[in-house]
């Protein structure tokens, strides 16, 4: 029963971190070059656009329950089970949420680095 | 990209993966949640190697945020996995840790993974968005 509440775990990980993500990546986008902002209008025009966004409060609700979720993952099972898991996946559903919610442009590099990223998590730390 | 975009890029690398290591360890001290006493995930709050935790992940939180500003998400993650590599080599020079063929091999991808990202854009859309076609192909 505990590697059903491990596995459970990682899937909630997984799915709140890549929506986290996602919403913080968009929000961002949409504040702009964050060096740029500062260089032009301040340091203080940062806390303000940063902290008026809802998209980002809301990836970071995401993020939140992400963090949680792995926090109880990790006390259940190994870190090398938990860690690459949830790493190797989240970077195969983030490329995911890139190419569809925010309209990137993944192109074959970017899928050949994914893939390279996510098989050296998992045998780095899957051992 | 400039010095200061790699620079960002590093302190995600380093607030990610030392901040990671003090949570793990912290959790192996406040021991196993029960799935009826969830709410005891918060005593581990107290843990002073999860506090050092969330304030690591904190800063890496800020620098993750000024990277997605300049930078695509399917740039920034993969960028950034050479934070495992970095654990890797925390592992044997800091623990003594002996590292396997299987884990030289799985840095191997992580390292190539990298390079391959990295020696493209950083930002993608805005090429595609605002550029005319014609445009791009005089690019290439």
């Amino acid at each position: 029963m505990r590697a059903f509440y491990t596995w459970l775990c990682i899937f909630i990980t997984v799915c709140t971190a890549a929506a986290g993500d996602v919403l913080v990546a968009l929000a961002m986008r949409r504040i702009g070059d964050l060096g740029e902002i500062r260089r032009r209008y301040g340091f203080f025009a940062i806390i303000l656009r940063v902290s008026s966004s809802g998209v980002l409060f809301g990836g970071v609700f995401f993020m939140a329950i992400a963090f949680f979720s792995n926090l109880i993952g990790l006390s259940w099972a190994d870190l090398s089970v938990v860690g690459p898991a949830s790493a190797a996946l989240t970077f195969v559903t983030n490329a995911l949420g890139a190419r569809f919610f925010l309209h990137e442009n993944v192109d074959r590099r970017r899928w050949l680095a994914t893939i390279f990223v996510c098989l050296g998590v998992l045998l780095l730390t899957w051992s | 990209m400039t010095l200061r975009k790699y620079l960002v890029i590093l302190s995600v690398v380093f607030f990610g993966s030392v901040g990671d290591a003090f949570l793990a360890r912290g959790m192996k001290h406040a021991g196993a949640i029960d799935i009826h006493h969830l709410s005891r995930v918060f005593s581990a709050l107290a843990n002073p190697y999860v506090i050092l935790g969330i304030f690591f992940l904190l800063a890496f939180m800020s620098s993750y945020m000024t990277a997605l500003s300049f930078a695509d998400l399917t740039y920034v993650l993969p960028a950034t996995a050479i934070s495992y590599v970095v654990m890797v080599l925390l592992s044997i020079f800091w623990l003594h840790e002996h590292v396997s063929p299987q884990r030289w091999v799985g840095v191997a991808f992580i390292v190539i993974g990298v390079g391959v990202v990295a020696g493209g854009p950083s930002r993608t859309e805005h090429l595609a968005a605002h550029v005319p076609a014609s445009a791009l192909k005089e690019r290439v």
